[in-house]
């Protein structure tokens, strides 16, 4: 029996041995899953193939057939007779054929190898000291492996423009740039802003911008983290910082409900670059500009880092009690918020329920570019829905929020990161409330608060996002939130403890995982924090297929077809 | 050396090109009977002239010698995409002038001829890629053109068949790399002449606008009027078996009466060629090399001697004067034919000096796509360029030859070969003037005014 999966496999002979693979896949990817390389700088996974660095040139053939019958040729032993190609291939141009036999090791391809390393260093300016890509540079690793490791080029080097803006972000080295064309096939084909292009030709061939242009564009730093070498460089993080210094964290990027998958890169508790990570499902290899700049909120002159009580500092074992105070025996509204993650929504909603207080939520929108920044600002709009915490689709505008304070039945509300008055609660109606606010950030509405608890930025955090796709994603904690400062879901835990007068609500991200996969219907049911840490996990939203979800077809991403109005 | 009977030029291409009563206008092409022959074939099945042509065993006169028949059977025609033809009149191989002949005496045969091909492959639109400083080329084709049009050669219902097809001519981008077929399809798209990789893009599946496309030699579309007058067996007779039909050669260099010859491939050798067609060498001047077939083809030392074996079996033993003229002469003699540009040096030219000149061309020239065509060239340039600058040092030949190596078969395109070819045969055969250039070095740095 083969199953459906098996079907789509292959055969083929690498370096001697029998490996399955699936079918038609690009060589070079396919060598990688059985833990062999094939060098590359040209190609790369998401963009159209352009076979022009040669660095992945490898031996190939074919079994062959009959010309006239189509019959397989044998040898004398009945194994099938390949026909090598007298030449090598380019790995990065060929898909796996049935039987398809491969040489990644032999001398010719080694030749091959070091043939175009030396090639490729005869015009560079190898200045790897003052190169922000050493240590991520592929030129330097595949110089250790296939490099002379001494110079046979007696000549002049080619002398080209350095440190050329090319667009407010990226900044080019073009005596670095192996003109691999990565750049240019990424604009083309992803930004969709065609701005990148060489001129001159031969040996002098040189990047630039097209005239009159700029690579402007909201994805321009997604030419840097493809770049091979130190060519693009990103202008905000050029010599700033070793990459070698740098920690990675997984994380998720909070931009919008795209969710696209990130590396924050940080050192001694302070980011220093934010970067996409691979997720085919997702967002590919790439994100937004504006996404990567997102770190820069943590140092903000806004940040909350002390709690208030009545405007004045306070501690939190303080602030907590106040609050505490402030809920009990009142009437009380909860004002959640979408960028919250799943475990505090969680949290918040348990928090409502045992306030007996009403729920509103509200909505960030914008604009949809169709690729990675979708119309919803926020990173987890269905992690309300999924959680319970909302009911129905958020608003920009709180006016049921509004309208209930009207009526005056509002003593207390919780306030998760929003401000009300920029959702067109007015002022007015906020007198006489007392309000807890707990946000990272200053805002009139912080300003207006009882009590302000500060807490922490999805950097300074764990928990997970669902996106627009309904994948539910985790992310770690890349950096350690301002002294003092408790994360969000702690904070949570105590308030509804305080509230119950039991002590059975955990902070600990696996209690609160075992509880919210507890629920027989809902769609985390059974799952745990470790399961969505990686990839993230396709979860069930058929039940809400009848929302009118604001994003619009996008990478990787594809509307319900009609969302039913209302 | 000299010969008994001079070998008879047979001009079927030319054969009108240098008559003093003859000129390039539409009227005097019908008074010789042409644009009869696109009336036959209009009146065949397309595949009738296909099949003509495969017989004819025609082989493209662009370079590769490829036979245009089978070229055409390679085409795609199961996506239901338009095909399209283009005529390579790019014509930039250093030594090559045959095109330039045809376009400019004779356009009119060269549209007839793309017409029947136009036909026989069901073009939907043609093109003529001409090289960009055939300024009156390209202006001699459009006034042609529009004579044809007039009388309904070519556009709208051709000869009042159901059959239309629009013929254009493309000024090129004014580089060599705009010859390669596929750099040459993306300058016609409107962009850098970069070549495409194959696969998968072979112009006959994935041309064009990713359509079907035959690239054809302007020679080699010429022929296709004469095979269907003729007869694709006819045709086939001429010459001999597998270098079938006539070629036009260009002989430059130090000979007599350099220019270009039409002869039945293989009526005469190399030896007749220079000695007897071309008037030998200048007086008191010895051969010392001969390039066969442009720049990119090796180079043949006149005291070398060819040895080896026919296909049929058949010993050779050849001394350069007898290396015949056609497709497989050449390439028995381990260089190639190529676009017939015969390139004749002798005993005054220094071999280094040679070599650094057609290194500056091709490292000039590479679309600088790939990485050992776009360093490798430039790099030997360099070398050449320093040797005949008076620093030539006794680790450049070795170095020379193992760059080129590394150049070889490793490319996009066949550029990668054009350029190594001749450094590998310059060198190879030549390596005592590379040496003595080291020893001797010191020359002044103004010695250099080509390069
Ligand atoms: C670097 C390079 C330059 C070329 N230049 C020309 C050219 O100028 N004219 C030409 O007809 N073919 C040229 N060719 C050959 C073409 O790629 C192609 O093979 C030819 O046009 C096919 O026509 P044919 O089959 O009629 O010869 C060149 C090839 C290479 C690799
Ligand atoms: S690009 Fe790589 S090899 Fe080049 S200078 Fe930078 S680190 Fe060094
Ligand atoms: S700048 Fe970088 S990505 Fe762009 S062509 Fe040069 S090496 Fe490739
Ligand atoms: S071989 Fe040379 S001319 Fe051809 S694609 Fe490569 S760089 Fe361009
Ligand atoms: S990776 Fe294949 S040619 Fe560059």
């Amino acid at each position: 029996m083969i199953s459906k999966g098996k079907t789509d496999q292959v055969t083929i002979n690498l370096d001697g041995q029998d490996v399955e693979v699936p079918a038609g896949m690009n060589l070079v990817d396919a060598v990688a899953l059985h833990g062999k390389e094939i060098p590359h700088y040209c190609y790369h996974p998401q963009l159209s193939v352009a076979g022009n660095c040669r660095m992945c040139l490898i031996e190939m053939g074919t079994p062959m057939r009959d010309r006239g019958t189509g019959e397989a040729i044998l040898e004398e032993d009945g194994s099938p007779k390949i026909g090598w190609v007298p030449k090598p291939v380019i790995g990065c141009g060929t898909n796996v054929s049935p039987g398809m036999h491969v040489k990644t090791e032999s001398e010719m391809v080694t030749g091959c190898r070091e043939g175009i390393m030396e090639f490729l260093l005869v015009n560079h300016p190898l200045d790897c000291p003052i190169c922000d890509q050493a240590g991520e540079c592929r030129l330097q690793e595949f110089a250790t492996d296939y490099g002379r490791g001494y110079s046979r080029y007696k000549e002049r080097k080619n002398v080209k423009p350095k440190r050329t803006r090319l667009g407010p972000r990226v900044t080019l080295d073009d005596e670095r740039c192996i003109l691999c064309s990565r750049c240019i096939r990424f604009s083309q084909e992803v930004a969709k802003d065609d701005v990148l292009g060489f001129v001159d030709r031969g040996s002098f061939s040189t990047l630039t911008c097209f005239p009159g242009k700029e690579l402007a564009n909201n994805y321009s730093l997604n030419t840097v983290d493809i770049c091979p070498v130190g060519a693009l460089t990103s202008t905000d993080f050029r010599f700033k910082m070793r990459v070698w210094f740098l920690k990675e964290t997984l994380s998720i990027c909070p931009e919008s409900s795209a969710g696209c998958n990130t590396l924050v890169s940080s050192r001694e508790g302070e980011i220093h670059r934010i970067a996409p990570r691979r997720n085919d499902a997702v967002n590919d290899s790439w994100m937004t500009d504006s996404g990567r700049a997102l770190y820069k909120q943590v140092k903000s002159d806004d940040r909350l880092k002390t709690p208030l009580v009545d405007r004045e500092e306070s501690t939190m074992e303080d602030a907590l009690h106040s609050t505490v105070n402030a809920l009990q025996g009142k009437s009380v509204g909860v004002v959640g918020s979408c960028n919250s993650t799943v475990e505090e929504q969680y949290l918040l909603n348990r928090l409502a329920k045992e306030a007996k207080a009403k729920k509103y939520l509200r909505g960030h929108f914008g604009e949809d570019d169709g690729i990675l920044l979708s119309a919803d600002r926020t990173p987890n709009l269905r992690g309300a829905l999924i959680t319970g915490l909302a009911s129905s689709y958020p608003t920009e505008h709180l006016s049921s929020l509004a309208q209930a304070l009207k009526k005056d039945r509002l003593e207390t509300l919780i306030v998760v990161g929003e401000d009300l008055i920029d959702s067109k609660v007015d002022a007015e109606l906020l007198s006489g409330v007392q309000i807890i606010y707990l946000g990272t950030h200053e805002n009139a509405t912080s300003n207006l608060a009882r009590v302000v608890i500060p807490t922490l930025t999805s950097f300074e955090k764990s928990g997970s996002f669902v996106n627009r796709g309904f994948f539910l994603q985790g992310f770690q904690q890349a950096v350690p939130g301002p002294a003092g400062l408790l994360p969000d879901v702690s904070v949570l835990a105590r308030l509804i403890n305080e509230l119950t007068g039991e002590g059975e609500s955990s902070s600990d991200i696996d209690s609160i995982w075992k509880d919210m996969a507890r629920s027989s219907t809902s769609p985390l049911k059974g799952l745990s924090f470790s399961d969505c840490k990686k990839d993230g996990i396709q979860l069930d939203g058929s039940k809400w297929a009848d929302l009118a979800f604001v994003e619009k077809k996008a990478l990787h991403y594809q509307p319900n077809a009609k969302p039913k109005d209302g | 050396m000299t010969a008994k009977n001079s070998p008879k030029e047979r001009r079927i291409i030319l054969k009108h090109a240098d008559d003093p009563n003859y000129s390039n206008r539409l009227g005097c092409y019908l008074r010789e009977g042409g644009y009869e022959m696109l009336s036959k074939a209009l009146k065949m099945k397309p595949e009738e002239i296909g099949a003509e042509v495969l017989k004819s065993g025609v082989r493209g006169r662009g370079g590769a010698g490829f036979p245009a028949g089978m070229k055409w059977k390679f085409l795609d025609r199961k996506s239901g995409k338009p095909i399209y033809l283009i005529c390579n009149a790019d014509e930039s191989e250093p030594g090559t002038f045959k095109d330039r002949q045809i376009m400019y005496k004779d356009p009119h045969q060269l549209i007839e001829g793309m017409m029947i091909a136009a036909y026989a492959i069901q073009a939907k639109q043609a093109f003529i890629y001409i090289r960009a400083e055939f300024f009156e080329g390209a202006r001699i084709l459009e006034r042609a053109i529009a004579e044809a049009k007039e009388k309904g050669f070519c556009g709208e219902k051709i000869l009042g068949s159901d059959y239309s097809c629009d013929l254009v001519v493309h000024r090129g981008a004014g580089a060599y790399i705009c010859g390669e077929e596929t750099g040459l399809i993306e300058s016609l798209e409107g962009k850098r002449p970069n070549p495409r990789i194959k696969p998968p893009f072979f112009p006959a599946v994935l041309g064009l606008y990713q359509c079907p496309t035959i690239v054809n030699n302007v020679e080699t579309l010429c022929n296709v009027k004469h095979i269907l007058e003729m007869g694709g067996d006819e045709f086939a007779k001429i010459g001999k078996p597998n270098n079938t039909g006539t070629r036009i050669w260009c002989v430059s260099g130090q000979v007599k009466k350099p220019g270009y010859y039409e002869f039945e491939c293989g009526a005469l050798t190399l030896g007749e060629m220079i000695f007897d067609v071309c008037g030998g060498l200048l007086p008191g001047r010895s051969l010392k090399a001969v390039i066969p077939g442009g720049s990119s083809a090796k180079i043949l030392r006149a005291d070398e001697r060819f040895v080896g074996k026919h296909k049929d079996g058949t010993d050779f033993d050849w001394g350069i004067e007898d290396v015949p003229l056609d497709f497989d002469g050449p390439m028995a003699a381990g260089s190639m034919s190529g676009s017939g540009g015969i390139i004749v040096m002798d005993d005054t030219v220094d071999i280094v000096e040679a070599m650094a000149n057609i290194n500056a061309f091709y490292a000039h020239e590479s679309c600088g796509q790939c990485t050992p065509c776009r360093e490798g060239c430039l790099w030997m340039k360099k070398i050449t360029t320093r040797m005949c600058d008076g620093d030539a040092r006794e680790e450049d030949p070795e170095m020379l030859l193992s760059i080129a190596n590394q150049i070889e078969g490793r490319t996009i395109c066949a550029f990668g070969e054009a350029a190594a070819w001749p450094t590998q045969s310059f060198v190879t055969k030549f390596r005592d003037e590379f040496v003595k250039k080291a020893k001797h070095s010191k020359r002044s740095k103004n010695s250099l005014q080509l390069i």
